[in-house]
């Protein structure tokens, strides 16, 4: 049975140091201003967190001998995330959504190009999947690729795409239609838009419930063109490749809840033991102490649902685990957690009392910051489709 | 260059600290430890200098079983190779005691001969003394410039900046030398990951009082020039003055100040 290894609690107690020392004391004043701490990015890259699933010919540090690699993305992502939710999410997707869509499929030069920097915090990359109407329903995808001699050229719209318009973005790959199949479906392919290029549009961005820290942004294409070497793995793949893509992400953010999750239980049992009313700790009430006991069971059940997970996914790495044990894994993890984070905001604000509803204190924050997680990397009722698909149950 | 960097492991900071009912020392081992952060600041240094050039640095401590983890976490941040000094007839040594293990140590580390460089925090996080820095550069006989917020190596020649009260002073010294640094001279790094994994495979060697020929009478808290005697536990922070204000809040605060001299 899989268990976090030594490395994997030493990392945790660096990742920890390093948030709370250089996130924690600006995190309220960056969520009140949007701001989107860019030179953070690179210190996490000196930590190498961005490198820890990448090959060290490009500055990570993977080492297919030790193993459970996407294990420690998921112990930092989780440190980052008991801190604060955006700077969590802007390490899960920009490993999880920059760069391995980049590592899977590119080409040795694509590779080459682009990894070092975003292994180095030096830049981040986006993925552009969604469009305003098209989400979950990937094959609805309306941006549109076509060939003119050596280029593309991109049309369309792309919408809420994380990382896509810091300072230091330098490239977003996006999912477009490049032609149709042989029986008549539309041909997905992934292309990478470098920042700048005329005719890519980053649009203002977003006015968001929560991850006020997150740098997310709609993106048009009006006649974007880059080079025909620009296209992301086989042409006509780009679907296959965005569904792998979408499961290890959805792991990252069951790390992201599960941070949550724990940061709740801790606040709300200061909160409960140091919050008096009728001259006695509010603690001391079960009403109190039952929600507390609650939250250490979503707790639990959290971290045990998201390194399960994490662990299958590092074994199907080693070749030892089949895909589905990985999906099927992921699916319950994201689901639980994501439900469990919203459920945990909820409780911690109640016990809190009125001063939860208070941005002083940080459960406000994270009540704003949960409900993403249902949402984002598929939704929950996407997640109850993906789990039912592997009941055996039969089909309509 | 071969550096020694001395670090101590300290019980954290955070955490509830407490001392040994029994004999009036720190407690140690029923908290949770770590590297002293003023030693963060003397790993760092030496980091840079060897990273600068040639160079190898070694970590020592002084300590009991989990003082380890201080030189592991100093080989994480990238020091070359450690040594830990762990024996029982150690416990409840003084600073003076302290300074003669680290003195027989650091000889020992440097292949019986003398780094041209040792580094150490300007103090400890728990005692607090500050005194280990010149008692181990006198045992070593070695020139001790303390206190450094800056340092620069030139030939056989170490310069450093003191920034005192009413002046910056700067302090040359011929190597080798003993140099003690503030938590102004640098900004320590963050251990990588990959310096975790490559610190597994970095040598720590442990030794007894005996591998350094150190008589254990020395030593230990029956031979300590001073001692604790009692200790008490602060009593909690009372509650803060509340002052209702009637019209006249503000001269009610500086009253309030004024009679704390605080105006």
């Amino acid at each position: 049975m899989f268990e976090l290894s030594q490395d994997h609690e030493d990392f945790r107690k660096v990742v920890r140091d390093f948030a709370e020392r250089e996130v924690e004391p600006h995190v309220a004043q960056w969520d009140r201003d949007s701001h989107f701490p860019t030179d953070l990015v690179p210190k996490m890259g000196d930590l190498g967190l961005f490198g820890l699933v990448v090959p060290e010919e490009f500055g990570g540090s993977l080492d297919p001998d030790e193993g459970g690699a996407f294990t420690s993305l998921c112990v930092a992502i989780e440190e980052l995330g008991r801190v604060d939710q955006s700077i969590g999410i802007t390490l899960s997707a920009g490993v999880g959504l920059g760069i391995n869509p980049i590592l899977s499929y590119g080409t040795d030069e694509q590779k080459q190009q682009w990894l070092p920097d975003l292994v180095a915090g030096r830049a981040l990359a986006g993925f552009g999947l969604t469009e305003p109407d098209a989400g979950s329903d990937a094959g609805a995808t309306r941006t549109k690729a076509v060939r003119d001699g050596d280029e593309w050229v991109v049309d369309g719209a792309k919408a809420f795409i994380t990382n896509s318009g810091t300072d230091i973005t330098s490239v977003v790959t996006v999912t477009a239609r490049t032609g149709t199949d042989d029986k008549g479906r539309p041909e997905i392919s992934a292309i990478m838009i470098p920042s700048g290029t005329p005719g890519f549009t980053v649009e203002e961005p977003y006015h968001k419930l929560g991850w006020h820290i997150s740098d997310t942004h709609g993106l048009s294409f009006a006649g974007a063109r880059v080079p025909a070497t620009n296209l992301l793995g086989e042409q006509g793949s780009g679907f296959k490749q965005f569904l792998k893509t979408l499961d290890d992400g959805r792991i990252a953010i069951s790390a992201l809840a599960l941070g949550l999750i724990e940061r709740m239980l801790a606040e709300s049992t200061a909160y409960a033991s140091s919050r008096t009313a009728f001259g006695k700790p509010i603690a001391v009430n079960q009403g109190i102490s039952f929600q507390l006991a609650d939250l250490a069971v979503m707790a639990e059940t959290s971290h045990v649902l998201t390194y399960k997970a994490a662990w299958l996914k590092d074994e199907h790495d080693a070749g030892r685990r089949s895909v589905a044990e990985v999906k099927k894994a992921a699916a319950i993890a994201k689901l639980y957690t994501s439900e469990a984070a919203v459920s945990a905001t909820r409780i911690a604000t109640q016990v809190f009392g009125g001063n939860g509803f208070m941005e002083e204190y940080p459960v406000a924050r994270f009540y704003r910051d949960a409900k993403i997680l249902e949402i984002g990397e598929g939704t929950s009722e996407v997640q109850r489709m993906v789990i039912a698909r592997h009941l055996g149950l039969p089909t309509a | 260059m071969n550096i020694v960097v001395c670090v101590k492991y300290v019980p954290d900071a955070q955490s509830d600290r407490s001392f040994n009912e029994a004999d009036n020392t720190t407690d140690r081992e029923g908290v949770e430890g770590l590297l002293s952060e003023l030693d963060e600041y003397a790993v760092e240094e030496a980091l840079k200098i060897a990273e600068a050039g040639e160079g190898e640095v070694t970590v020592v401590t002084v300590g009991p079983e989990q003082a380890v983890n201080a030189v592991k976490k100093a080989l994480q941040m990238g020091a070359h190779k450690a040594v830990h000094v762990s024996d029982e007839a150690i416990h409840g040594s003084d600073a003076a005691a302290t300074s003669l293990i680290l003195a027989e140590a650091v000889k020992k580390a440097a292949g019986d001969g003398t780094p041209d460089l040792v580094i150490t925090g300007m103090s400890s996080t728990d005692g607090v003394m500050g005194v280990v820095p010149a008692m181990l550069a006198e045992r070593l006989g070695l020139p001790q410039v303390t206190y450094a917020s800056e340092l620069t190596l030139h030939g056989d020649k170490v310069s450093i900046r003191r920034d005192g009260d009413a002046a910056s002073e700067t302090i040359e010294s011929t190597l080798p030398a003993l140099v003690s640094v503030t938590d102004q001279i640098n900004e320590p790094r963050y251990p990588s990951f990959k310096g975790i994994m490559a610190a597994k495979k970095k040598p720590v060697e442990t030794w007894s009082l005996a591998d350094l020929g150190v008589d254990a009478g020395r030593v230990g808290l029956d031979a300590a020039w001073t001692k604790v005697t009692s200790f008490a536990k602060r009593p909690p922070r009372e509650q803060g003055q509340l002052v209702t204000d009637e019209g006249d809040g503000g001269t009610k605060l500086a009253e309030f100040l004024s009679a704390q001299k605080f105006l």
